[in-house]
């Protein structure tokens, strides 16, 4: 895992400047414009198509890479249909149609009323944006793998 | 007696880590975390809610609690349940994170707590119910700059006189919600965030803390409710998402937030009688506990 040499909680916005390049050869690519990195092939498991809808973000932090979309997966996600947005129990279940990945693993999100977002990572702690919980989770994650939720 | 972790000896402290190791030990801790990561992972300000961003927290996490005390009872009938009260007990060096008692805050390198009974490499204490790869426990207490609430800020909350409002979830008004803190000074969240690692996560009672956090934040309501007798648990009628006063809470489905309203029905907390003569004598016939539930 990319991420494993990462320091504890480094997460001032230079660090992430400083640890791209050190993780994948792509990241000083993804820096400069994610949409070069979003047209490279995945690099999470196998089978995992990207959600369809538009995308917020997609780079490499710390070494891990992130990608994040707001738009509801309409066919052929993984688990995929209308059950994404209608409680199923999914990934996405409480996403409002958001989704976010580190590493090609899906993080549990949730939109709080006010627009905010929590991740299962960070449950008690709002962000108000996709992109800065995905950092966060990163941070927290300190270089470990998500595990698939059921 | 429900008492302030600051005032146990030492014998009681190895008694409640003891009992807390054999739940382990038993395989039934790992229930506790699991459900509370399924209700985490749950409960939605546009949908159901029950045991968080809810008028229910508050009695669910009661409940919940209750549980848990009682199976740790069935190890060792003298452990209750203390209490962390975070405004006074502050230093990240002292009680209740010695140890003899939860251990310390993580080492630099991984936030791996690695004293105390709970540390991975004591063999006690694996984590298992997790988002992520890392089965040992992890805290940084204090870490990111989070400072625990001040008794200024816990008397700003505790003053609120409405229990909750209307829209009922992390936006509401009112003292749940402020407690909660998702709104407002933020203490219970703050907290979580606080000790950081597992605390910070859907799988929050890894870390034993949780038991005497919630603990605190249960104490919290019964001193709200001396505060405010004329104030009540809203809604009282049924309501879209919510639990509202005398309808059930998922998981037990026998259990209502009217049920929940009187500690103690239950149990006693050390500062009660400081309030009046009424209620340690009610504790003492235990005739309405549910140690069958």
């Amino acid at each position: 895992m990319d991420g494993h040499h990462a320091v504890r909680h480094a997460a001032h916005p230079n660090r992430r400047r400083m640890l791209i390049g050190s993780g994948l050869a792509l990241a000083g690519l993804a820096a400069a414009t994610p949409l070069a990195l979003a047209a490279l092939p995945e690099n999470g498991p196998a089978g995992r198509a990207a959600p369809d809808g538009p995308m917020r973000f997609d780079e490499v932090y710390r070494g891990r890479r992130i990608q994040g979309w707001t738009e509801p997966v309409a066919h052929h996600g993984p688990g995929g249909g209308e059950h994404h947005r209608s409680g199923g129990h999914g990934h996405d279940r409480h996403g409002g149609g958001a989704r976010v990945l580190v590493d090609g693993r899906d993080l549990h999100l949730m939109r709080n009323a006010d627009g905010s977002w929590i991740s299962v990572v960070n449950h008690y702690q709002t962000y108000d944006d996709l992109r800065a919980l995905a950092r966060g989770a990163v941070d927290a994650l300190d270089g470990a793998a998500l595990i698939p939720l059921a | 007696m429900r008492r302030n972790q600051a005032t146990l000896t030492d014998a009681e402290k190895q008694d409640f880590v003891e009992a807390v190791l054999a739940l382990k030990r038993r395989g039934r801790y790992d229930r506790f975390v699991r459900t509370h990561q399924e209700f985490v992972m749950g409960d939605t300000d546009d949908g159901p809610r029950v045991a968080h961003r809810g008028p229910s927290f508050l009695p669910w996490h009661r409940r919940f609690l209750l549980d848990f005390e009682e199976e740790l009872r069935g190890i060792d009938d003298a452990v209750e349940l203390p209490y962390w009260d975070w405004t006074v007990d502050q230093d990240p060096e002292a009680a209740p994170w010695t140890e003899d008692f939860l251990g310390g805050t993580g080492r630099a390198a991984d936030g791996q707590v690695t004293t105390g009974p709970f540390a991975r490499g004591g063999g006690r204490w694996r984590i298992s119910v997790r988002v992520d790869s890392r089965d040992f426990l992890r805290r940084s207490l204090g870490a990111g700059g989070v400072r625990l609430p001040t008794r200024a800020e816990l008397d700003s909350v505790l003053a609120l006189s409405s229990y909750d409002q209307s829209p009922w979830h992390s936006r509401a008004d009112g003292f749940r919600n402020q407690l909660e803190g998702w709104r407002g000074v933020n203490l219970h969240n703050r907290v979580h965030q606080w000790v950081d690692g597992h605390m910070a996560t859907g799988a929050s009672p890894n870390d034993p803390v949780f038991w005497l956090h919630h603990c605190f934040i249960d104490k919290l309501w019964a001193d709200w409710q001396r505060l405010h007798p004329g104030s009540g648990y809203l809604p009282r009628r049924p309501t879209r998402d919510v639990v509202s006063l005398e309808e059930p809470m998922r998981p037990w489905g026998d259990v209502t937030p009217a049920d929940m309203l009187d500690h103690t029905r239950f149990y006693a907390y050390d500062t009660d009688e400081e309030e009046g003569e009424g209620a340690g004598a009610e504790t003492e016939t235990g005739a309405e506990g549910d140690p069958g539930a």
